[in-house]
């Protein structure tokens, strides 16, 4: 059990792409922390690092008050699961687990008692005789977390342990390391690039973009408080839509504008905005969440001015909610971000939106109740939940919070980029 | 209406076409299979009518005709079952040969496995300064042909003073030998590299990975270096003809050149060495059949 601290770790690879740039990272003691981003933002990289595999270029890193820079990998008392989970094919299922332990000479009597300890807790006990090949994917993954157990580190790393498993695994053994974790209390750095993996397993949860450290922050307030385009827009399934909107004073009151329409930004909303102010009457990016959207008829009696009418392109019932898809005849943004965010999708993602930027079309996806009676083809009204709007600043992407020099927590306004 | 018409129009033909189908099926399966096991029984009885002959000939008497006008493929008239003994022991001491090539055949296949083992492995897995170019010049090497090596090889183990013994038969193997460092390397190149990674977060050092992961993943393509090494060292004549200058020293391949003379040659006693040198290498085969076949598959060898 122990804290393991980054500081200012950049990687550099031989030809020069830098992997990593001067991260910064606390994982508390106990603590299971998310690294997450779209491939190749670094995340693997810095976990191997902290593993030992990979040398540093500049920089730290601390393993329970231990510099280990130099430190070989089996020395740095961390165990690593990784993503096909590199079983040995030759061994059986306990001399995988055993073989950690045989290594470092343990006597046999502690060895047996872990590995079997480790079975238990994990329900492989009747599999220990087994060899890896005659295992179900699950049942693999289970051992690569036993073999990470019965060293009993201080820290656990995982490089997409769920990656290759089915939807319906994924979800159980996502509970399961859950269990492990908390029930042991190691330390654990857990990457991945799924958005839901993140926000259900982090204590906390560090959004990398490039190599470069967005926000490090609780599931909640990354999800409540992005610090800018890319955090919001990377979190949150379907992700937040995202529009270019001008911002309007009128009799006092403020409006944000776009495709034609316009939504009436609650008092409590500005106030507690103070940098919004400079924006009136100026281009901005509004986010709004599918989830914080409904169908107009469902919510009798909303001011006017937090609804709009829509054509519906798509419908598609998931049984507790429907998603609606439509357009706003508005551009789409169009950012350095949005386009790593669309990449990350694949490349027909990217090529859409170059295709919407050119037709000034942006789509949305409202989550409504099932109740809905809106048909495709159909117009139909939409309310947003104006008070959970997001702002962000079109120069830069960030958050539009207190002031242009505030931040939310967990983040250095030098990491921006 | 059209509901219930639907059901019934399916319902009739699985009586009788299915049925028609399934024996046609079936027919068609077993005719196939007679036809297969006809024409490998045709292969295997092609192969297998020499060794007949050669016992057929193993098991007649002294001066009885071997070669006769109408071939006599299996043994119908003599049973001299003798001649194996004194092949091996009396009037021939194959045994001692027999013994002699084991001796070279172990050094040899220890020799490969351990130095071709070490150098595929450096050459796969470890990263350092000149690999690619020392692989390069290794591979070179095997276009040099051994008849070129042999005068200057000879002249340097007899300065040695090994001349008459086995060590030049069996030392240089443990420098390793080009084609099967080749082949190793390539086999392990494909052995996951997260293997070495878990391994290394382990606590594994690489000597450990090597012999504990790499190593025993390799199997199929040691057991193709091995059975090479058994085949050439054991059919090798001009090696052991070069180095070795006394009758209790000869290996099988000598003996079996010897008993050939220009007139008068044994021919039953021949025959009857000829199929005593072919039984061990029958022997390996039949264990190592499964890990062999697969290894060559793997490695993209063929035999």
């Amino acid at each position: 059990m122990a804290e393991i601290g980054l500081e200012r770790v950049t990687k550099v690879f031989k030809d020069g792409t830098e992997a990593v740039h001067s991260l910064d990272l606390q994982v508390p003691d106990g603590n299971l922390i998310v690294l997450v981003g779209p491939s190749g933002c670094g995340k693997t990289t810095v976990l191997r690092m902290v593993a030992g595999l990979e040398d540093l270029t500049d920089g730290r890193i601390v393993i329970g008050g231990r510099v280990v820079n130099e430190v070989p990998p089996g020395d740095r008392d961390v165990a690593m699961v990784f993503q096909n989970y590199a079983l040995y094919p030759h061994m059986t299922v306990y001399q995988n687990m055993a073989l950690s332990l045989k290594i470092r000479k343990l006597r046999r009597d502690e060895m047996n008692r872990r590995v079997h300890e480790a079975a238990r807790v994990l329900h492989l006990e009747d599999l220990l005789a087994k060899r890896p090949r005659e295992l179900s994917g699950g049942q693999r993954q289970r051992v690569a977390m036993g073999r990470a157990i019965v060293r009993e580190p201080q820290a656990f790393l995982m490089d997409e342990p769920l990656s290759n498993l089915d939807a319906k695994l994924r979800v159980q053994m996502r509970a399961e390391i859950l269990r492990i974790q908390k029930d042991l209390q190691v330390t654990t750095i857990y990457v991945t690039h799924d958005q839901t993996e993140a926000m259900t397993l982090g204590d906390l949860v560090a959004v990398m973009k490039r190599g470069v450290l967005q926000q490090v922050a609780t599931p909640q307030e990354l999800y409540a408080h992005p610090t800018n385009l890319f955090v919001g827009g990377f979190i949150g399934s379907p992700a937040m839509n995202l529009v270019q909107a001008t911002l309007e004073n009128t009799h006092g009151e403020t409006f944000v504008e776009f495709g034609g329409w316009r939504l009436r930004v609650p008092p409590e909303v500005v106030a507690a905005r103070p940098a919004l102010a400079a924006f009136a009457g100026r281009n901005l990016i509004v986010g709004i969440r599918p989830e914080d959207m409904e169908d107009a008829a469902l919510v009798p009696g909303s001011d006017p001015d937090t609804r709009f009418p829509v054509v519906v392109d798509l419908r598609e019932g998931m049984g507790s909610d429907v998603y609606l898809h439509f357009s706003i005849a508005a551009p789409p943004v169009f950012t350095e971000d949005t386009r790593e965010l669309a990449s990350d999708v694949d490349e027909k993602a990217l090529e859409d939106l170059k295709e919407r930027a050119s037709e000034r079309r942006t789509p949305f996806i409202a989550r409504v109740g099932p109740e809905t009676r809106a048909q495709v083809g159909g117009s139909h009204e939409i309310h947003a939940d104006t008070r959970k709007l997001y702002f962000f600043d079109p120069a830069d992407g960030r958050s539009i919070y207190q002031d242009p020099s505030a931040t939310p927590r967990g983040v250095e306004p030098s990491l921006i980029v | 209406m059209k509901m219930i018409e639907a059901p019934e129009r399916i319902e009739s033909p699985p009586e009788v076409a299915p049925r028609n189908a399934v024996l046609r099926y079936r027919v068609r399966r077993i005719s196939y299979k007679i036809f297969v096991y006809l024409l490998l029984l045709g292969l295997c009885s092609l192969i297998l009518l020499p060794v007949a002959w050669m016992l057929t000939a193993a098991l007649k008497p002294d001066l009885e005709p071997v070669f006769t006008p109408t071939p006599e493929w299996f043994p119908t008239k003599f049973w001299h079952w003798e001649n194996f003994r004194r092949v091996l022991t009396e009037s021939m001491p194959f045994l001692r040969y027999m013994i002699n090539t084991m001796i070279i055949v172990v050094g040899n296949i220890l020799g490969v496995l351990l130095s071709c083992s070490l150098v595929g492995f450096a050459f796969a897995r470890l990263r350092f300064r000149g690999s690619k170019v020392l692989f390069y010049i290794l591979i070179v090497t095997m276009l040099i042909p051994w008849q070129a090596l042999m005068v200057p090889q000879f002249l340097f183990f007899v300065k040695l003073g090994w001349y008459g013994t086995y060590l030049p038969l069996i030392v240089p193997s443990f420098g390793g030998t080009a084609f099967f460092i080749f082949l190793i390397r390539q086999y392990m190149r494909t052995i996951p590299k997260d293997l070495d990674d878990a391994a290394r977060v382990d606590g594994l050092n690489t000597w450990q990975i090597f012999w504990r992961i790499i190593l025993p993943l390799s199997t199929p393509v040691l057991t193709v270096c091995a059975v090479f090494t058994f085949l050439a060292s054991w059919n090798n004549l001009l090696g052991p003809l070069i180095y070795l200058d006394s009758d209790e020293k000869f290996t099988v391949a000598i003996g079996l050149a010897n008993l050939v003379t220009r007139a008068d040659t044994p021919w039953n006693l021949t025959m009857a060495a000829n199929l005593v040198t072919i039984l061990p290498t029958v022997i390996v085969y039949f264990f190592v059949q499964k890990k062999l076949i697969g290894g060559i598959a793997s490695v993209g060898l063929k035999g």
